[in-house]
Formats: C-alpha cells, sequence, structure tokens
C-alpha cells in the first residue's frame, strides 16, 4: 500500500536493465553504462571546475535569446544523435531479419526503436533546431534587443529539454510507446498498450508542446511589435517572413495537439472513450486531429528552411532575391493551404471519392507555391556570382534532392495511387526525401551561416564539405531503394520478412546508406570541435559580416554583444546592411549615431524552476506516482505567482559601458 | 581508369539488382485491372512530372556552374531582382502541370474509387475481412465458410470485400490486384476487385497494429471458377467450426497464424463484431474496450 | 540602412501593447483548444452506447442559474475595472471578491452537477458521448478555476502593490480572460444544452 502511494505503478521491474523479461539485457546495460557514464562525466567536470554558479548564471537562468538559441541548437544536436543511433539500429535490424533469421531485435523492442525514432526526429530534433535558429536569427535580422517576453522564451526552452528528458529517461525507467510515431488508438488505448510507453509519449509531447506553443506566440508577438522604425512587414527579410508564417502555423496547430492528446491521456487514464472502439468511441476522429495538427507541423518545420535557403542564395550569389514579393506570398499561400489538406494522410479510410479527389487536388496546389519558390531561388543564382561555401552547397542539394521529395509527395496526393503506395517504404522514402532534403540541410545551412554571428568563428570548412557530401550520398544510397521497396510492395514497420520477397538486398544498400550519413555526422561534430580548437586562428575568426551579408545581422560585431545593438537602426530597404556598403562604396558618409542607455531584462530563473517542476508532474503522470503530480503541479502555480511579485525584472546598461563593449570589437579586430 | 571500374561494377550491382527483383514487382506487375490502372497512373503522373523536375534539376546544376564566383566572365547583375515575364512562366508552369494533374486525379478518384462496384462475370462475390491480433479472418458468407490467413478467388468475378476489425486498425491490401483500405473497429469499410490471372499473390495488413504485425499477411489463389467451387465444397466440410466461442477463441493474440479452414460459420458473425461496438451484444467479448473481457 | 537615434521610441520589454497583443495570442490559440473539444463533442454526443444522452439528464433552469452567475461575474468584474480607472483600490477589490464569490458559486454548481451524474452512473467513462460532455465542460470550469485562482493572487497584489501600471495591466488581461470565458459558456450552453434539448 505504502509502495503503490510512494511508487505508484513502479516497481523494481521497470527498471530493463535490472530486470528485463526479454532478450536484450545487455543491450540495456550497456545503453544505461554509457548514459551514466556521460551524466557522471559532466556532472564531475562541473564540479572539479567549479562551474555549477557559472551554469546556473550564465546559462540555466539567462533569458538573452542567443544563448536560448545555443541551448536549443544543442538539444537538437544531442536528439539528432539518439533519434540517428534509433535509425542505424532499424536499418542493420532490417538488413539481418529475413527468412528464418529474427535479426537481433524482438518485436517488442523494435517497434519502440522506430517510435522513439519518428517522435525524437520531429518533436526533439527538429522543433528546437527550428526554434534555436528562429532565436538566433529573427531578432537580429529585424533589429531588435530580445524577443518580446524573455522570460517566456527561457520557459519554452526548458519545457521542451524537459519533454526530451521524460522522452529520454523511458530508455531506463520503463518502456517508450510502441505504437508508431502518431500513437493512433486504438493501439494506443489502454487496452492493447497497457504499459507507461504511451504515457511517456503523451506527457513528453504535451510538455514540449506547451513549449512550442509558448515560443509561438513569443515570436509572433516578436516579429509584429519589435521591428526597428522603417521595417515595414514588406521589408523583413524573408526568414523572418517565414518565421512569422510559421508561428502562425503553431499557434493554430498546437492547441489541437494538447487537445487530442489529452483526450487520449483520459481514456487511457480514466477509462473514458473518446478514441476506444467500443462504448461510443471513435478512433477516426483521433486520426483527424492529429493530422489537424501533423500536417501544419509539416510546414511548421520546412517554411523556416526556406527561408534559410533564401537568405543564402542571396548571399552567396551577391545578388538580390529574385521575386521577394512572389516569395512572399507563395510562403502565405502555402500557410493557409497546409490546414485543407490533412486528410490526404488517410485516403485510405474510405471517406468517399469526392471527398478524396478535393484533399488530393488541394495537396497539389501546394506544389505550384513551393515550385515557384524553386524558380525564384533558381533565378537568384543566375546572373550572379556563386561562391560554393558549405551553406551554397546544402543549398543546391537541397533543389535537387527536394524537387524529387515534392515530386513524390504530388504522386501519393493522387488517391487511387496512395492506396498503392500508402504506409510502404514509398512513402518513408517520401517524407525522409522531403525532411532531410529540405529540413535538414536547411537548418545545417542556416547553422553554419549563422554560426560565426554568435560565436565570433567560422565553422571548418574542409570537414563541412565532407558533412555535406556524406549527408548527400548517404541520403540517395539510403533511400532511393526504400522507394523500389515501396514499388516492390514493402510495408513500413516491419521487423521481419520473408526471403521469398527479395527485398533482402535493397535493405543491405539502405543500410549502407545509412552508415554512410552516421559518418557524416561524425564529420559533422569534428568540424565543431576543430573549429572551437581553432577559433582563435586568424582564418576561423569572423568579423562583423564574414559572409558579406545582406541584412541587418551583419552589421553587428561577431559574436553579437548581449543587447544586439548599441543603437537601433532605422531601415528603409529589403538588403538595409548591403545598400548601405553600397553607399559606403560611393564615397557616401555615414554619420555616428549617438549611444544612449540600453533598457534590458534581467536573467530569471524562474523558467527554469516551472519547468523542473513540470518534469516531475510529468513522471508522476507517467507512473500514476500522486504526490508527484500535486508537487509538480503545486511547484508550477507556486512559482508562476511568487514571479508575478518579482517587481525588479529589468535593468539599463549604461551608455559609456555599451561604448565601452563596442570599443572592444574595434580594438580585437586591429589586433 | 580507377573510377571506370568503380562505376562499371556499381552498374552491374544496380541492373542484378534490378533484375533479380523483377519476379516480387508487386504493384508494378498487376495482375487485376484495378491495380493496372493504378499502375497506369503512377507512370502518367511520374512522366508528367518529370518534364519539369528534370529541366529543373538540370538548370540548378548549370547555373550553379555558369555563374560560379570565378567565372568572371559570365553576366553579374546584382540588382537583377524582378522581371515579369520571368515571374508569369514561373507560376504558369506549376499551375499548368496541377491543372492536368488536378484532371487526372478528379477522374480518377471516382472511377478507382474502391468503394465502386466494377464489371466482372457472374454475380459478386461478397467475402467478409476481419483483421484480429495478429491474422486476417475471411468469411464466405454465402457459402458458410471461413479461412485465416488464406484467400481464394476465381479469375475474372467481382470480388466485393466488406472490411472491419476487431483489433487496432489494420489495411488490407493485395497490391498485384488493387490498393489497400483500413479495417477498423466499429467500421466498415468495401473494396472492389477483380483477378485478370490465376496465380497465387502476396496480401498483408498495411498498417501497423503491434508486436504481431509482420507476421499477418496471407497468400490469395487465383483460381477457375470450377476449381473455387471445389474448393469452397471442401471446406464446407472442414472439421473445424466457427462458433461464436471459437471466434472468442480466435480472437486472442496470436502471432504468424497458420492457415485454417472453418465450416458452419455463426450466421450474421461479421455484423455481429461490427455491432458489438455499438451496443451491447450477448456472447460477444469486446477486448477493445476492457469492459468485459479481463485487461491485458 | 541609417542609424539615427531613436528617442521617442526605445524598445522595451512588455510595453503595454506588445504584451497585450501576446496575451490576446494566447486566447486564439485557447480558442482553437476549445474549438477542438467542440467539434470532438459534435462528433460524439449521440454515441450513447446504453443509449444515455445529454437529452436525458438535462434540467435547464438549472443551467440557466450556473449561466446567470456566470454572466453576473462578468458584470462585476466589469465594475471592478471602471473603478480601477478611477483609482478606487476599495472598491476594485470589494468587486474582485464579489465576482470570486460568483464565480466559486459558479464551479460549485458545476461539480455539483458532475458529482450528480457521477453518482447516478453515468459518469464520463460510460460512453462517448459522456465523455465528450464531462471533458469540454469540465475544460470550461477547469479555466474559469485558475481564472479565479489568479483573481485571488489580484487581489493580494492590489493589498501588496495597489494600483500600480502593472497591476492594472493584469486586471485588463484578466478581465480579457474572463470576458472569453463567458463567451465559451455562451457557446457551451448553446450547443451543449440548448441543442442538446431540442
Amino acid at each position: 500500500m505504502l509502495e503503490k502511494i510512494l511508487f505508484g505503478k513502479l516497481t523494481y521491474k521497470s527498471f530493463p536493465f535490472l530486470y528485463s523479461p526479454e532478450t536484450g539485457t545487455g543491450i540495456f546495460i550497456g545503453l544505461v553504462l554509457f548514459m551514466g557514464l556521460i551524466v557522471l562525466g559532466v556532472l564531475a567536470y562541473l564540479t572539479f571546475t567549479k562551474k555549477w554558479t557559472w551554469l546556473w548564471k550564465e546559462w540555466l537562468t539567462t533569458i538573452d535569446h542567443k544563448k536560448i538559441g545555443i541551448m536549443y541548437l544543442i538539444l537538437a544536436f544531442i536528439m539528432l544523435f539518439r533519434g540517428f543511433m534509433d535509425a542505424i539500429m532499424m536499418r542493420t535490424q532490417q538488413a539481418l531479419a529475413v527468412g528464418h533469421s529474427l535479426g537481433y531485435l524482438p518485436p517488442e523492442h523494435y517497434d519502440q526503436i522506430f517510435t522513439a525514432h519518428g517522435v525524437i526526429m520531429i518533436f526533439f530534433m527538429a522543433m528546437p533546431f527550428m526554434f534555436g535558429l528562429l532565436n538566433l536569427g529573427v531578432p537580429l535580422q529585424i533589429g531588435a534587443r530580445d524577443v518580446a517576453f524573455p522570460y517566456l522564451n527561457s520557459l519554452s526552452l526548458w519545457l521542451t529539454v524537459v519533454g526530451a528528458m521524460l522522452i529520454n529517461i523511458s530508455l531506463v525507467v520503463g518502456k517508450f510507446a510502441a505504437t508508431g510515431w502518431l500513437a493512433y488508438p486504438p493501439l494506443s488505448g489502454i487496452v492493447y498498450s497497457p504499459g507507461v510507453g504511451v504515457d511517456y509519449y503523451i506527457w513528453g509531447l504535451q510538455i514540449a508542446g506547451v513549449g512550442s506553443l509558448l515560443s509561438g506566440v513569443n515570436f509572433l508577438v516578436t516579429i509584429f511589435k519589435m521591428r526597428c522604425p522603417g521595417m515595414t512587414l514588406f521589408k523583413m527579410p524573408v526568414f523572418t517572413w517565414t518565421a512569422l508564417c510559421t508561428t502562425i502555423l503553431v499557434i493554430l496547430a498546437f492547441p489541437v495537439l494538447t487537445a487530442t492528446l489529452a483526450m487520449l491521456w483520459l481514456d487511457r487514464f480514466f477509462g473514458m472513450h473518446f478514441f476506444t472502439m467500443a462504448m461510443g468511441g471513435n478512433a477516426m476522429m483521433y486520426i483527424n486531429l492529429i493530422w489537424v495538427w501533423g500536417h501544419p507541423e509539416v510546414y511548421i518545420l520546412i517554411l523556416p528552411a526556406f527561408g534559410i535557403f533564401s537568405e543564402v542564395v542571396a548571399t552567396f550569389c551577391r545578388k538580390r532575391l529574385f521575386g521577394y514579393t512572389t516569395m512572399i506570398w507563395a510562403t502565405i499561400s502555402i500557410t493557409i493551404l497546409s490546414f485543407v489538406v490533412w486528410l490526404h494522410h488517410f485516403f485510405t479510410m474510405g471517406s468517399g471519392a469526392s471527398v478524396n479527389a478535393f484533399f488530393g487536388v488541394a495537396t497539389m496546389i501546394i506544389a505550384i507555391p513551393t515550385g515557384v519558390k524553386i524558380f525564384n531561388w533558381l533565378f537568384t543564382m543566375h546572373r550572379g556570382r556563386v561562391r560554393f561555401t558549405t551553406p551554397m552547397l546544402w543549398t543546391i542539394g537541397f533543389i535537387t534532392t527536394f524537387s524529387i521529395g515534392g515530386m513524390t509527395g504530388v504522386l501519393m496526393s493522387v488517391p487511387p495511387v496512395d492506396f498503392q503506395l500508402h504506409n510502404s517504404l514509398f512513402l518513408v522514402a517520401h517524407f525522409h526525401n522531403v525532411i532531410i532534403g529540405g529540413v535538414v540541410f536547411g537548418y545545417f545551412a542556416g547553422y553554419i551561416y549563422w554560426f560565426p554571428k554568435i560565436f565570433g568563428y567560422k565553422l571548418n570548412e574542409r570537414l563541412g564539405r565532407w558533412t555535406f557530401w556524406c549527408w548527400l550520398i548517404g541520403f540517395y544510397v539510403a533511400f532511393m531503394p526504400l522507394y523500389v521497396l515501396g514499388l516492390m510492395g514493402m510495408t513500413r514497420r516491419l521487423s521481419h520478412y520473408s526471403a521469398a520477397s527479395g527485398w533482402h538486398p535493397y535493405l543491405i544498400v539502405a543500410a549502407i546508406g545509412a552508415g554512410i550519413i552516421l559518418v557524416g555526422i561524425i564529420c559533422q561534430f569534428a568540424q565543431l570541435y576543430v573549429s572551437y580548437k581553432n577559433r582563435h586562428k586568424p582564418e576561423y575568426r569572423a568579423e562583423a559580416d564574414p559572409w558579406d551579408g545582406r541584412t541587418l545581422e551583419w552589421s553587428i560585431p561577431s559574436p553579437a554583444p548581449f543587447y544586439n545593438f548599441a543603437v537601433t537602426p532605422t531601415v528603409d530597404s529589403i538588403d538595409p546592411f548591403w545598400e548601405e556598403k553600397e553607399a559606403l562604396k560611393n564615397g557616401e558618409q555615414v554619420a555616428k549615431p549617438k549611444i544612449t542607455d540600453i533598457h534590458m531584462p534581467k536573467n530569471t530563473g524562474a523558467g527554469f524552476i516551472i519547468a523542473m517542476f513540470s518534469g516531475v508532474f510529468g513522471f508522476g503522470a507517467v507512473w500514476h506516482i500522486y504526490w508527484m503530480i500535486a508537487l509538480g503541479l503545486l511547484g508550477i502555480i507556486i512559482t508562476t505567482i511568487a514571479r508575478t511579485f518579482d517587481t525588479k525584472t529589468d535593468y539599463y546598461v549604461k551608455a559609456e559601458e555599451v561604448e565601452k563593449i563596442e570599443a572592444s570589437y574595434v580594438s580585437g579586430a586591429e589586433k | 581508369m580507377k573510377l571506370r571500374h568503380f562505376l562499371s561494377i556499381l552498374f552491374i550491382a544496380i541492373t542484378t539488382l534490378l533484375l533479380a527483383s523483377c519476379s516480387h514487382l508487386a504493384m508494378l506487375d498487376p495482375k487485376g485491372m484495378i491495380a493496372a490502372s493504378e499502375k497506369k497512373l503512377l507512370i502518367d503522373a511520374t512522366l508528367l512530372m518529370l518534364v519539369v523536375v528534370i529541366p529543373v534539376i538540370l538548370i540548378t546544376f548549370y547555373f550553379a556552374w555558369r555563374y560560379r564566383a570565378s567565372n568572371k566572365k559570365a553576366t553579374y547583375r546584382p540588382n537583377d531582382a524582378h522581371s515579369v515575364p520571368i515571374e508569369i512562366v514561373c507560376w504558369t508552369i506549376p499551375i499548368i502541370i496541377v491543372a492536368i494533374l488536378g484532371v487526372m486525379t478528379w477522374v480518377s478518384s471516382h472511377k478507382l474509387d474502391p468503394y465502386r462496384p466494377i464489371a466482372g462475370k457472374g454475380k459478386p462475390i461478397t467475402i467478409q475481412a476481419i483483421s484480429l491480433n495478429w491474422k486476417w479472418l475471411f468469411i464466405y458468407p454465402n457459402k458458410h465458410i471461413a479461412t485465416v490467413n488464406y484467400l481464394q478467388i476465381p479469375v475474372g468475378h467481382q470480388i466485393r470485400f466488406l472490411i472491419t476489425s476487431d483489433a487496432p486498425m489494420n489495411s488490407l491490401e493485395i497490391p498485384r490486384l488493387a490498393g489497400q483500405i483500413y479495417a477498423m473497429g466499429g467500421m466498415r469499410t468495401q473494396l472492389h476487385l477483380v483477378a485478370d490471372e490465376k496465380g497465387v499473390y502476396r496480401g498483408f495488413s498495411a498498417n501497423y497494429s503491434g508486436a504481431g504485425f509482420a507476421g499477418m499477411h496471407f497468400k490469395v489463389h487465383v483460381t477457375s471458377i470450377g476449381d473455387y467451387n471445389r474448393w469452397v465444397k471442401k471446406t464446407q466440410a472442414a472439421p473445424k467450426k466457427l462458433s461464436l466461442a471459437t471466434y472468442n477463441q480466435l480472437m486472442k493474440d496470436s502471432e504468424n497464424n497458420p492457415v485454417a479452414y472453418y465450416s458452419h460459420v455463426e450466421p450474421k458473425l461479421f455484423e455481429k463484431v461490427l455491432m458489438k461496438f455499438t451496443k451491447p451484444m450477448p456472447g460477444m467479448d469486446t477486448l477493445g474496450d476492457g469492459t468485459k473481457a479481463e485487461k491485458r | 540602412m541609417t542609424t539615427k537615434t531613436v528617442t521617442e521610441h526605445e524598445h522595451h520589454h512588455d510595453t503595454d501593447s506588445t504584451a497585450f497583443f501576446g496575451f490576446w495570442l494566447y486566447i486564439m490559440s485557447d480558442c482553437v483548444l476549445f474549438a477542438s473539444l467542440f467539434a470532438t463533442f459534435a462528433v460524439l454526443h449521440n454515441n450513447t452506447f446504453n443509449g444515455f444522452g445529454v437529452k436525458e439528464f438535462l434540467d435547464l433552469p438549472y443551467i440557466l442559474a450556473e449561466t446567470l452567475f456566470l454572466l453576473a461575474s462578468s458584470f462585476t468584474y466589469g465594475m471592478a475595472i471602471l473603478a480601477m480607472y478611477r483609482n478606487n483600490k476599495c472598491q476594485v477589490k470589494a468587486w474582485l471578491v464579489f465576482t470570486i464569490i460568483l464565480g466559486v458559486s459558479f464551479v460549485i454548481l458545476e461539480v455539483n452537477e458532475f458529482m450528480h451524474l457521477i453518482h447516478v452512473g453515468h459518469g464520463p467513462q460510460t460512453s462517448g458521448a459522456m465523455s465528450a460532455f464531462f471533458t469540454l465542460v469540465g475544460t470550461h470550469g477547469l479555466h474559469v478555476s485558475m481564472g479565479l485562482l489568479w483573481m485571488v493572487v489580484m487581489v493580494i497584489q492590489l493589498y501588496v502593490f495597489g494600483i500600480t501600471p502593472a497591476t492594472k495591466r493584469r486586471l485588463t488581461y484578466l478581465g480579457m480572460f474572463w470576458a472569453f470565458l463567458d463567451i465559451v459558456w455562451i457557446f457551451v450552453f448553446t450547443i451543449v444544452y440548448l441543442m442538446g434539448a431540442l
């Protein structure tokens, strides 16, 4: 009885590394040791170097959007690694589990891995990466000193981190969901998934989802309200425009996810009947609701990537972006259309020919603005001066790869074709084609592009090129066979298949492709390490404007000072910084503006503390530990209220100090 | 030289792969008119889109090369950011392609609607399919027989599947005969198809439904009508009978189920499976919600 | 680009219009949340399994009383805002306390209705229709309870800080939130109860 109160459903059997009825105990022990060693290593490092206060003051409580952006990127890269390990395990399992061989993963384990792969890559790799880049790029591009609600920004970050932690705790305590990344009921209902896996899924996503929603609100307000004087909507950089559209989608789509997951949880926890088969539940409603969120989510991820490509193309072709206005309207139409196509994810549900045809045609219409964008990037290169730096390589890789992915996407938007290809590996190949070829390539380009602005040194180009080629070639080797396998009738999520199917050779090739991508990822980590080691060398040092940029972020020193702009700029064109450089070349004089005191927000630990309490709440909710649920909720409420009683939330940076900092950049550059 | 060597090995490897897989092509080697139309649609749509996709890829490489920074001979117009004719072309090309595809979509969605009866010899044969954890139960209601993980149908006759699930969602697919349709608890979906050639084809569930999902496949034997009738006769004499009690047993989880044949199928079994989720049904276990059967 | 000093409009954080817009966006997102629940209710309200639906337990006068409590609380909140504009701290607090009493009465009435339904065996576990009903109405109730908690905090803040720009701003947002909950309730009342009665 006391055990139940203290530990809920948690028993010693919940620790698979201590007690595992299935095979794979060795893997778990290895995993736990590995994770434990990393955690211990970090803790020991912090303690021995006496960095705890530094960590708290500089990072955990920071509300500087640049530092928050950096932490988002760290999370994204760690999760990329974790999600990719899942991918490698899946690929090896499918390369081995043919005929009499069952591979090395039992189905229960394999099913958790593909679920975790999808969840982690979308929610904890792509989303943090996206918000990280928004944090780094948007305020600097619009000439702002910070986002609209800096404290909310830190809360969003830590909620996302806590969500990711919950998902990863399931590796060592209990199990993860084995339902596929969208957890369709009734499979995800309590009858068919009685364990805690789906609860981990629900609460991990719910907590991170609230973080994303708050971030969406934050950035929309930032873009609408904090642009520098003169920057009208149609003078905003394209990346900021795509960020604007993305945040609108976040605000409209994420509440649906929250409601849907909440209902799934009510089904599981209270035995309600929203999505159960019996007693009047309706699982089709879940599938509709989850895709009403899920389809816009795809555009939430891809739109900022489109924005990054637009910045990169214009910068590295030293040419104005072709068709700026068209680009914006294309983005806006994609934003609107993304809400009327969700049904194409389940043409096979039997909705009737006219409904299917409507959603099919609506889906194809999205290809029009997307196609226009591709043409515009091409014509930006036309009569430009293309410099093949790594961001540009990613962009060219993107245009070609994404064209193919877009084509297969349109193909599947024809309902009768989809009847054959739905849920096959063709589908898997398609969405990896657009997500890797679009989202991932774009985010990597953005990461390299803004890195010097944030850190003050450039990333190693040679390793960057290695990364690019490994990813590009690895992608084609890994996913082109999947297209063929889809046409050969191989369904996704198979833990085993017969030798007579003829799929085996293709799966071996795909596994090799995954290996090539792994080399790319290793190169990427190496690139970071090598660049950091050499950061003081002159060829790595980045001045204010390392790429000959066009927008406001390149007008301030690198690394950007904490207040961003010593003086709020005023703009009157789309490429303000480029225009200014042109004017200087023509011998025009630009007056040195007078620096005044700067109003800045103070750091606060409230965001971090609230997020930690929601972690306690989430863990309690997963394991039905009621005191933890209560403690978590109480902690959240009390911290929130306490924060509203704090009146000293901001301060002024004196003009003299700003001048000193600005001068230090100039003298640093002269050295 | 080395590169050429490597390329020729690569070429041989790819051809071998493709040749090896010829006998395993699913939807690309259709044996039924629905699947054949679906294949034609796939190829037509692909070709239509390649008309733009291939030039776009080529132009990308060409522009990138032609306007590389080191090529000082190439024209450089840093402020060329707008051109009405180019923009009109940019919009028109995708609009034309999508318009053609849109018409194809509208027409084919109606023509190949799985709910639409199609022309075939004789009276349509109804088969009721129930997906269970983790096997398929097929009921031939007019013949009072049922099979597990096995289908036999006569060539040229129209087959009408009525599909439901008594387990998590699945999807019934026989790619060489027709595309898939979901199997959902408490819902009845339909699929019509005609097989044009005798043979044995692969059928399976195309929607992940849990640990035993990988084993949820079956063989479809397409035979002459005479063979089909003989098979029905034989099965009607099968020793195993499908009563409600047997069904409740069959419902329980099992993986890689062997083929099984049942005679004397409980009347209106399919309807009862459908209805038990909408109102209380005596004698039926509803694992799907856990109220009656003990939770697993 | 010209970098001239902007004196009249320095970019402050949490300026009124910025925060106001942010809060308004939050309310919009909450609207979407309720829209999902309404859609769910629309789909499920006939899925009664054993035949017991919303129609069977409707007690319109009771619901009307609930409604009146909530509407009256909006009125008293409006009075509090008016008092705030007059800088009359005492009156603001008094009206807020009135509002809290009315709001708490609303919540008590709703909880009572729920308890009754569960007691007679029509809890949220009995059918899809009842799950949708309890969740939609309950989510609104939960919002009202959160609003009440916020109101209590505001009364305390008025004691501690008095009427300052910060408390004024928070009272305005709370007012928006309260009005929003009123509007949602009107929809609940119409769609769940009135249309259920027809």
